[in-house]
């Protein structure tokens, strides 16, 4: 077989189960195209070592007729993740050396169904970014090239997953998503993202960045594959207990290309101003594919959506300024060097100051300020106040009878690295413009490629779903999928 | 809401980042930019309005307040830039 590193989840599991392939050759063909991508910057951490041990493992049960899904498919892990033995940096210079004692549970599951961990994925810093140029491992580029040759942002903060996928150096990667972290960096790859209802993932052993907001999700080839690598991922979990006691439905079967009758919401508040007509004309062709797949479009009304931003740009800098306090220099991770007669509180200044990177200290100090003696009702209260009704907004359209809401993932497609460089921090926020709603509400989202735009960059639209609905959602996704047929892949110059 | 370098320098103490004096103008001048634009929420009505504490409507699960784990004294300092004989070690803090 070859190319094998092109194949989908769902094409190496046939594969495999027919003796066509086995893990070993695919991880061993996903190895050297690592290899040959360092000018991606996406992996960051390699682990060769740990995936030909895996692999054999995986044929071996492959062999015995005991193979899950997941069983022998070469993954990369975002550096958020906590991986027993293996640097978990979360792209901070303040977890330099860090290797954890423990595994996070999401990876435990992945593991425990067979995947095969190739490495640790580039990011933003702590997931704080939009455009994976806050990594203490340098920038993750996009294998998409712009007009003129220019380089890519791959999109933030699993940046380096996006690349890592949409450049077959693995057959899928995990992500997280607080704000846009899954689907916004899948819109810039022309991948698939899904961030999952809040709760469905475990979040134990995720590096913490907002903790009501963060949820890790698959970012894949096809929504197919999106919904076999969520179904090893998801789970009940005692050590979050935030994690939902749910039963994990099949949701491969939930994918059966029928969407007639269904309704699919069109929120008027997206049409926001100054959308890019390309933007405007990839949306209408959603609208346009579902209906010929034989779904009802109704217009819909978010009237907090213009708050959402603003809402989260409170509550995540404020729940980052608490979990980040760990970082103290004590426990793991860096210290900085002491001069004379410097006490703890100076270790503690120096060491955070060394260790957080730009992006990261501002948010830690927003989120100390909104958190304030003074201020805490004046911001923190009052964003939790309209995060209620953003998410009000939401449940009346769920109960309006809407099945899904169909939106633009992101304003545009990827932008150049460095071109943000000298913009004011909140022109990079309003990347998330159209995914942060999803996080403050706790509902299931996902990004599928559906369109080029005038420069050949892939462009994403955005389905919503209702809560724990992720079945329901993938399908109406695959409908999409079906629909757009898109197909481009960018060309290889690493 | 205008924030002074002398409020900066106190968030940034707060925060336990050290922050030179030279950087105060250009951090405060950062923090007015994003809480002008966090201002927008002062046009919401919010009477009446619970704040949220938690995004699905379920009830935390509550487990036996019991012993789980332990001994495994080397593994938890394993990470530690400094410790010494089975603890943490850090600068002498007097009070």
């Amino acid at each position: 077989m070859g190319e094998l590193t092109k194949l989908t989840i769902a094409g190496a599991r046939d594969a495999l189960r027919k003796g066509e392939t086995s893990s070993a050759e695919l991880t061993e063909a996903c190895l050297s195209a690592i290899g040959e991508a360092g000018a991606l910057n996406a992996f960051v951490h390699h682990t060769p070592e740990i995936a030909r041990a895996q692999a054999e493992k995986a044929d071996a049960r492959i062999k015995a007729g005991d193979a899950p899904a997941m069983c022998g498919i070469p993954l990369g892990i975002k550096d958020l993740f906590c991986t027993r033995g293996v640097p978990s940096q979360a792209a901070s210079r303040i977890l330099e050396g860090f290797t954890p004692e423990y595994e996070s549970t999401v990876t435990s599951k992945l593991f425990e169904a067979g995947s095969v961990m190739l490495g640790k994925l580039n990011m933003d810093e702590f997931a704080m970014g939009s455009s994976n140029e806050t990594s203490v491992y340098g920038n993750a580029v996009n294998p998409w090239k712009g007009a003129d040759g220019k380089s890519l942002t791959p999109g933030g903060s699993s940046g380096g997953s996006a690349a890592a996928v949409a450049a077959d150096l693995c057959l899928a990667a995990t992500g997280t998503d607080t704000g846009g972290s899954i689907r916004q960096p899948a819109a810039f790859t022309g991948t698939t993202g899904l961030k999952p209802t809040y709760g469905r993932c475990s979040r134990w052993g995720i590096v913490a960045f907002a903790s009501s907001l963060d949820q890790a999700g698959p970012m894949t080839k096809t929504v197919r594959d999106a919904a076999i690598m969520l179904g090893a991922m998801a789970g009940h979990d005692p050590k979050d207990s935030t994690s939902a006691d749910l039963a994990v439905p099949d949701f491969e079967a939930a994918i059966t290309g029928d969407i007639r009758g269904q309704k699919i919401g069109i929120p008027r508040e997206y049409r926001v101003d100054g959308m890019r007509d390309e933007v405007a004309r990839l949306w209408d062709d959603g609208v346009a594919m579902l209906k010929d797949a034989g779904a009802e479009i109704v217009d819909i009304s978010l009237p907090h959506t213009k708050y959402a931003l603003p809402t989260y740009y409170v509550i995540a800098p404020a729940e980052a300024s608490s979990n980040l306090a760990r970082y103290d220099g004590v426990r793991y991770g860096h210290r900085a060097k002491l001069g004379q007669g410097d006490g703890i509180t100076e270790m503690y200044e120096k060491t955070r100051a060394e260790g957080f990177g730009p992006e990261v200290q501002r948010r830690i100090m927003i989120g100390t300020y909104v958190l304030s003696a003074g201020f805490y009702d004046a911001y923190y209260n009052k964003a939790r106040k309209v995060r209620t009704l953003i998410k009000r907004d939401f449940e009346q359209a769920f109960a309006a009878g809407i099945d899904a809401i169909l939106t633009p993932a992101t304003p545009t497609s990827a932008f150049g690295l460095g071109e943000m460089a000298e913009a004011d921090p909140v022109q990079m926020y309003l990347n998330d413009v159209f995914t942060v709603t999803v996080n403050l509400a706790g509902l299931p989202g996902i990004a599928v490629p559906t369109g080029l735009d005038a420069s050949g960059l892939p462009m994403g639209l955005q389905l919503i779903g209702k809560p724990w609905e992720e079945g329901a959602l993938l399908n109406q996704a695959q409908v999409l999928e079906t629909a757009a047929g898109f197909a481009a892949k960018p060309e290889k110059w690493w | 809401m205008s924030i002074d370098e002398g409020t900066a320098a106190k968030v940034a103490k707060l925060a336990r980042i050290k922050v030179e004096p030279d950087e105060l103008p250009a951090l405060a001048a950062e923090f007015n930019n994003i809480l002008g634009f966090i201002e927008q929420l002062g046009e919401v009505d919010v009477t009446g309005v619970e704040p949220m504490v938690s995004v699905t409507p379920m009830r935390l699960k509550r487990r036996q307040d019991g012993v789980t784990d332990g001994n495994m004294q080397e593994r938890i300092l394993a990470n530690a830039p400094d410790a010494r004989e089975g603890f943490f070690a850090v600068p002498k803090v007097v009070e």
